[in-house]
């Protein structure tokens, strides 16, 4: 089957979609249209989830009804044309971030592709691999690097791999505004670190962290990154050429697609010398009683019969942002954030977390609302259609560094308006009023 | 404001969650003996850590230091209330009756003669998400006794 090797780059414009697109393209999303409580549904909680439009459900059940079959494995028709859906997807998803075809695996999620570079890490530290895999291999007195920001997926796979290893894991912290401490840098990453794991945006303050400086720091010291794309992919252009990233991981259920499938990004003389994590089927070359050979990248990454009509229809997703136009997009979101933040700040007892108004954030925004908690909030909100996230949105050590349990976060998307924004804004007002915090 | 928000937070839950009968935490320095339990909701990070003193088959005492949203909070505030002085049994089964009609998804009303100021709870129990909320003190409770009596 043809595979594209040449990564096509985004044409990004400044030029944000505009109302009526807005309109028009949550026509593509059935789930807009529903009530709840009574109320018309505003979803703002697309961090966690994004919804799926038409485009990507009928992918998935057009699979199942024109095209299922095992792929990588039979040689009848059905066989092949099930081979060639699953390929020409991974091949959108790749383009989608400036990839080249063999350098994305399939994973279920952000969190898989994180455990698997850190159980491939550690099968190198244990030998597995052989010389070429030695620079993947972490140990006592080498150290991986993490930020005091991270979601804990990006999290608790590096404690464990630290803990299985004997490697010290070490984070940059964050200041008091949840911004990385950079001047620290230096010290925290030292010729001991063998990777450095990132995220590019912040699923809670907003920010978008510095790549540029970090992959330049990870580099000066021969140190492998990672970033963790989960709230980058969906919303903004990403260039994974560009961001001279080793290992980039996202969601596709937070990108338009269903849930059950996500990827990873690797610079492909990476993946090919990177022992495997998950093995058995689809993933060998010769095998024999005592050992197995193994298959390039990205099959060497996916024994077992894999999440195929998922992958499908997440290569809608990325082909329906695509048309969109993803510049556009983060234009647009861009514009719902600063109305979020700069709604929030305008309300008595409410403190958002990240970066003020006026300064750069993502269409996020996570708050706490004095004397009133935030899962009160979010029933608050509930009532009247609004869904939110409340709680410590997986960044439990981040919540602590900046003296908070639990805050509630609006997310939104392409499919959000402003009139949602604002309906959101009028009822976060009066939240403290209603439970009489004073 | 929608009939729903206005069961949930009722306004006597509103007055317990602020005004917090039972807490801080204090060191249990009556007769008989004292049970700690500390329980932790990990979907909100709503927390308590709660003593209960236990003196001749009757409760003395129910301390408590907390965190967490208005339910959860003005569930413990009405619980020390409740169970003040009571026989250790009785409050165990009280415990078992507010945990049924939190569980029956608004089909069993609470016995206000039973269950005093806790009655105000029945309607938690049509916001499946917020049982825990409310359960949380009380379950601190109920390991709280087992421990005094260990
Ligand atoms: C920044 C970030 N990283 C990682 C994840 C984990 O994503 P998933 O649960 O889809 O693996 C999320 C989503 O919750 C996220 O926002």
């Amino acid at each position: 089957m043809p595979v594209v090797e040449t990564p096509v780059t985004l044409t990004p414009s400044d030029a944000g979609l505009t109302d009526a697109e807005v309109h028009r393209i949550r026509n593509d999303f059935p789930i807009l249209g529903t009530e709840i409580n009574g109320k018309p549904l505003i979803y703002l909680d697309s961090g966690a989830t994004s919804q799926n439009p038409v485009s990507v459900m009928e992918a998935e059940q057009e699979f199942y009804e024109q095209r299922n079959a095992a792929v990588h494995r039979g040689a009848h028709t059905l066989a092949v044309e099930a081979t060639d859906a699953y390929e020409d997807a991974r091949t959108a998803v790749a383009r989608f971030i400036g990839a080249r075809t063999s350098e994305l695996v399939w994973t279920s999620n952000a969190t898989e592709g994180i455990n698997l570079v850190a159980y491939a890490m550690s099968n190198a530290a244990a030998g597995r691999g052989g010389e070429a895999a030695r620079r993947f291999a972490v140990g006592p007195g080498e150290n991986i690097v993490v930020t005091e920001m991270e979601h804990h997926a990006n999290l608790i796979p590096w404690q464990e791999l630290a803990a299985r290893t004997g490697a010290e894991l070490r984070f940059l912290p964050v200041d008091d505004d949840g911004a990385l401490r950079l001047e620290d840098a230096a010290g925290v990453i030292t010729p001991a670190t063998r990777l450095v794991a990132f995220s590019h945006a912040s699923n809670v303050l907003g920010t978008i962290n510095p790549v540029d400086e970090l992959v330049r720091l990870a580099r000066s010291v021969g140190a492998l990154t990672l970033l963790d794309a989960c709230q980058s992919v969906p919303h903004i252009p990403v260039d994974v050429k560009a961001l001279d990233v080793d290992f980039l991981v996202f969601s596709g259920h937070k990108m338009l697609g269903p849930t059950g499938i996500g990827a990873l990004y690797g610079r492909a003389e990476l993946l090919n010398a990177m022992p495997p994590f998950l093995t058995g089927g689809s993933m060998i070359t010769t095998v024999t009683m005592e050992r197995a050979e193994y298959l390039p990248s990205p099959n060497r990454f996916e024994a077992g019969t894999q999440r195929i009509s998922q992958a499908v229809a997440l290569g809608a997703a990325a082909n329906y942002l695509s048309e969109t136009g993803m510049g556009r997009i983060e234009a647009w979101e861009t514009a719902l954030g600063a109305r979020l933040v700069e709604g929030l700040e305008a309300i008595d007892g409410i403190r958002v977390l990240g970066p003020r108004a006026g300064m750069p954030r993502i269409g996020l925004a996570a708050f706490d609302v004095d004397g009133v908690h935030a899962h009160d909030v979010g029933q608050f909100l509930d009532d009247r259609g609004i869904a939110v996230r409340v709680g410590h949105h997986c960044a439990q050590p981040l919540h602590r560094r900046l003296g908070l349990t639990a805050t509630t976060r609006a997310s939104t998307y392409l499919y959000t308006t402003t009139d949602e924004v604002d309906a959101f804004l009028d009822a976060a007002a009066q939240v403290r009023p209603f439970f009489g915090a004073k | 404001m929608s009939t729903g928000l206005e069961q949930l937070y009722q306004q006597i839950i509103l007055d317990h969650a602020k005004a917090r009968h039972g807490s801080p935490l204090q060191e249990y320095l009556g007769a008989g003996r004292a049970g700690e339990s500390h329980q932790l909701n990990p979907v909100c990070g709503d927390e308590i850590t709660l003593r209960a003193g236990v003196a001749e088959g009757n409760v003395t005492s129910v301390t408590w230091d907390g965190a967490g949203c208005a339910i959860s909070m003005a569930s413990a505030s009405v619980l020390t209330d409740l169970v003040q002085g009571l026989p250790r049994d009785e409050v165990l089964s009280l415990i078992d009756a507010f945990r049924e009609v939190l569980r029956s998804r608004g089909r069993i009303e609470a016995d206000e003669e039973v269950l005093g100021d806790a009655a105000a709870f029945s309607g938690v129990s049509r916001f499946p998400a917020r049982v825990k909320c409310a359960m949380l003190a009380w379950v601190a409770l109920e390991e709280s006794l087992l421990a005094a009596n260990a």
